[in-house]
């Protein structure tokens, strides 16, 4: 006979517990990450805001930049992330890097629309236009809506146990796509406007407005990691609350054996 | 692995010539998409003429989304995928054989939809050279076209709302052939300021598209048709 | 290393329900063994399993001598499921689909034929489309298919359902056939009557477990993970 006792002898194969596994939204590492982050922001905008002069050229609208550029390469460094975990996805098939390759490319997302209204609303004064077909806008607006599919088909597959490979994929086939789209948008503009525009202008920046820039860099590239290990928490946690119930369902499941063991069935008195 | 594509490819395109969904739906769908085209633009037909490479590609690349969503609908009966699992099949040479399917349909739908527009938009074509570059522009996008398409539906094959997703990815990804393919047939029809010189370069990148999801389609499959 | 199936508390997660919770059954070759339980017992699950469909979480599960956990597509061209879906290509002719299936197989045309007049499809069905069948009429194509494949292993989920009395013979005679040179099959079945007649065994399954493993003709309870008895002697009647 089957005992009905016999415990799971390993556990679920797919679990990867990295040491400490989580058991909160937050670690002491990622709090003292938050307070630098807000310290840098709150140092970045007082710098952009107040200390920086005004620019020669675009007067208050430069102080955009001090989001716009740290936000679209925040964005990049993410999607970027996502490529490369979604690799490891694929190579060490452990849950930790699947839960990094979506909760990067969730705060990707974030940081590109960030990325893409600051340009836009720096766009309308010193442009003329909120959107004008640049390549790397361009190439910055399909990154986007290449992404949101990686997690729109993460959401319709929620529950499939082939989630974390499947996404893996897309993600890669999405990365394969990034610089043929760059190159190709490139290509495109140059043919067609015959001009690029540079994002920080002519007038070469220097002092006090290049610190300022810094200081948001700093303090983006710190709020992505904050973001990414509080996202990561947050996904690993949900998983493990599916997985507690996982050995009460075996236990369960095996219980409906007992019961139908009561019953004596046709075939066995029949063959008796 | 070939050999697999081609046993693959005859069935598809058995179940093609016995349905004949593309004949019947997709073709008659293009049109619709050209003449839709025309009654949003204008009805003198100069900025037709002038935006008929891109009205092509943007036709195309809708029937594209149907195309795939066809060629892997006749997957979906139940029991089937289980069967192809079992089947011995290379996983490969599945892909190849879809992807074959998908090139197929699409050029004949191309040779369609060009003919269509030559009559609805009124296009001239050019000298030999410009109709060489538009043949070979065509082929080479729709090997690129194919292989993503197949990657995405088979991707997609046992997902909920697959219909509504198919579309949301693999329009993005193929947003550089859309380019790279107007461009050149701008410069096979001399519609934009596009250089045939440059067209040629442009069928360049359409090359290293086609290759890159060729590739990604051969190895990624396998891993696809597997459970974890 | 006797045995095809040998599965040793054998978990199978669908999604995250354990539709397998720790099953353990071995199956000598040439064996013929009855599957029976409640709906939902997971008795699909196994024949899936068996199939190397479905990944093991855990426990052991080797079939025809391969480890299931690593190399299942070894196993996968070396046995038959007769599924719940019968797996046709609706748009297509009986004979295109058995001949796309067989040729998949790396069968030869001549199996084609001889095939679908084993399992008595007439001749003036071979050119019709599968979605004009009756679901009879699919299962005896899906039999068909079966055949050609030449498998070791046969694994029937339901071969009975939606057959009519010729058909149900049909699959009795197959079985009886395949065992006799040798295949071994799993049936898993509701009509009990037709399959106790058909089998060495009888494997009750519920909750995800194997909870009886009876021989027919000792009577005897075996061990669900115990011995084979007599696996050369096919059924004797």
């Amino acid at each position: 006979m089957t005992s009905i006792d016999t415990g799971l002898r390993a556990a679920p194969k797919t679990v990867d517990a990295p040491t400490p596994a989580p058991i909160g939204t937050g670690s002491r590492g990622s709090r003292i990450l938050g307070v630098i982050t807000l310290a840098l922001t709150g140092l970045g905008v007082l710098y952009g805001l107040v200390i920086s002069p005004p620019d020669a050229n675009q007067s208050n609208a430069a102080r955009l930049l001090y989001i716009h550029v740290p936000s679209a390469i925040v964005a990049y460094v993410a999607f970027g992330v996502t490529a490369f975990a979604s690799i490891m996805v694929l190579w060490k098939k452990t849950e930790t890097w699947d839960l990094i390759a979506a909760s990067s490319a969730e705060i990707g997302i974030v940081f590109t629309m960030v990325c893409l209204a600051t340009g836009m609303l720096w766009g309308r004064p010193i442009w003329g236009v909120f959107w004008t077909w640049d390549a790397r806008l361009t190439t910055t607006a399909l990154l986007l809506v290449l992404f949101v599919g990686y997690v729109a088909l993460r959401r319709a597959l929620a529950g499939n146990p082939n989630r974390a490979k499947w996404c893996a994929i897309a993600g890669i086939f999405a990365a394969i796509d990034v610089p043929i789209v760059h190159e190709s948008t490139t290509w495109w503009v140059t043919l067609h406007q015959g001009q690029t525009v540079r994002l920080l202008g002519e007038s070469q920046i220097g002092g006090t407005m290049l610190f300022s820039l810094l200081i948001m860099m700093v303090a983006g590239m710190c709020g992505y990691v904050w973001m990414l290990i509080i996202r990561f928490r947050v996904a690993f946690l949900a998983e493990r609350v599916d997985e507690t119930a996982f050995d009460a369902a075996i236990a369960e499941r095996r219980s409906e054996a007992e019961k139908s063991r009561a019953v004596p069935t046709i075939a066995t008195s029949e063959a008796q | 692995m070939l050999a697999d594509a081609l046993i693959v490819v005859a069935k598809d395109l058995r179940i093609e010539w016995r349905s004949r969904v593309g004949i019947d739906q997709l073709v008659p769908f293009a049109l619709v998409v050209l003449v839709l085209f025309a009654f949003a633009l204008d009805s003198q037909q100069t900025v037709l003429a002038e935006a008929t490479p891109g009205l092509l590609w943007v036709t195309i690349l809708l029937a594209l989304v149907l195309c795939v969503q066809r060629i892997f609908v006749t997957e979906s009966a139940p029991g089937l995928t289980d069967q192809l699992r079992l089947s011995g099949l290379d996983p490969a040479g599945i892909f190849l054989g879809k992807a074959l399917g998908v090139f197929i349909q699409l050029l004949a739908l191309e040779v369609l939809t060009v003919f269509g527009a030559a009559i609805l938009y009124s296009t001239r074509f050019g000298s030999v050279g410009s109709i060489a570059l538009m043949v070979c522009a065509a082929l080479v996008a729709s090997v690129g076209l194919a292989a993503a398409g197949a990657l995405y539906g088979a991707l997609l094959l046992g997902v909920r709302g697959r219909e509504t997703l198919l579309p949301l990815l693999l329009l993005p990804v193929v947003a550089p052939v859309l380019i790279g393919a107007t461009s050149a047939f701008q410069a096979a029809l001399g519609t934009g300021d596009v250089t045939s010189v440059q067209g040629w370069r442009w069928v360049g990148l359409l090359a290293v598209f086609a290759v890159a999801y060729v590739t990604a389609g051969i190895f990624a499959f396998g891993p696809l048709l597997e459970d974890t | 290393m006797r045995s095809v199936v040998h599965l040793r508390d054998a978990v199978c997660v669908l999604g995250r329900f354990p539709a397998l919770a720790g099953a353990t059954l071995d199956v000598g070759a040439g064996e013929v063994i009855l599957l029976q339980g409640p709906n939902g017992a997971g008795k699909s699950t196994l024949l899936r399993l068996c199939a190397g469909l479905l990944p093991v979480q855990s426990g052991t599960a080797e079939v025809l001598g391969h480890d299931l956990g690593t190399d299942a597509r070894q196993v996968r061209r070396r046995v038959a499921l007769l599924g719940h879906g019968v797996g046709l290509y609706e748009d297509l002719t009986v004979t295109d689909n058995v001949t796309f299936w067989a040729r998949a197989a790396a069968g030869d045309a001549g199996d084609v034929a001889a095939a679908m007049a084993r399992v008595g499809l007439e001749a003036r069905l071979a050119d019709v489309e599968v979605a004009r069948l009756s679901a009879g009429q699919r299962r005896r194509v899906a039999l068909a298919v079966l055949l050609t494949r030449h498998a070791e292993l046969w694994l029937l989920d339901e071969p009975h359902a939606g057959l009519d009395v010729q058909g149900r013979d049909l699959v009795d005679r197959l079985v009886r056939q395949a065992a006799k040179s040798g295949v071994t099959v799993v049936v898993a079945s509701h009509d009990l009557d037709r399959s106790t007649a058909l089998a060495d065994r009888i494997v009750s399954i519920a909750g995800g477990v194997v909870t009886d493993d009876v021989d027919v003709r000792s009577g005897r309870r075996g061990e669900p993970a115990g011995t084979i008895d007599d696996p050369e002697s096919a059924d004797a009647r």
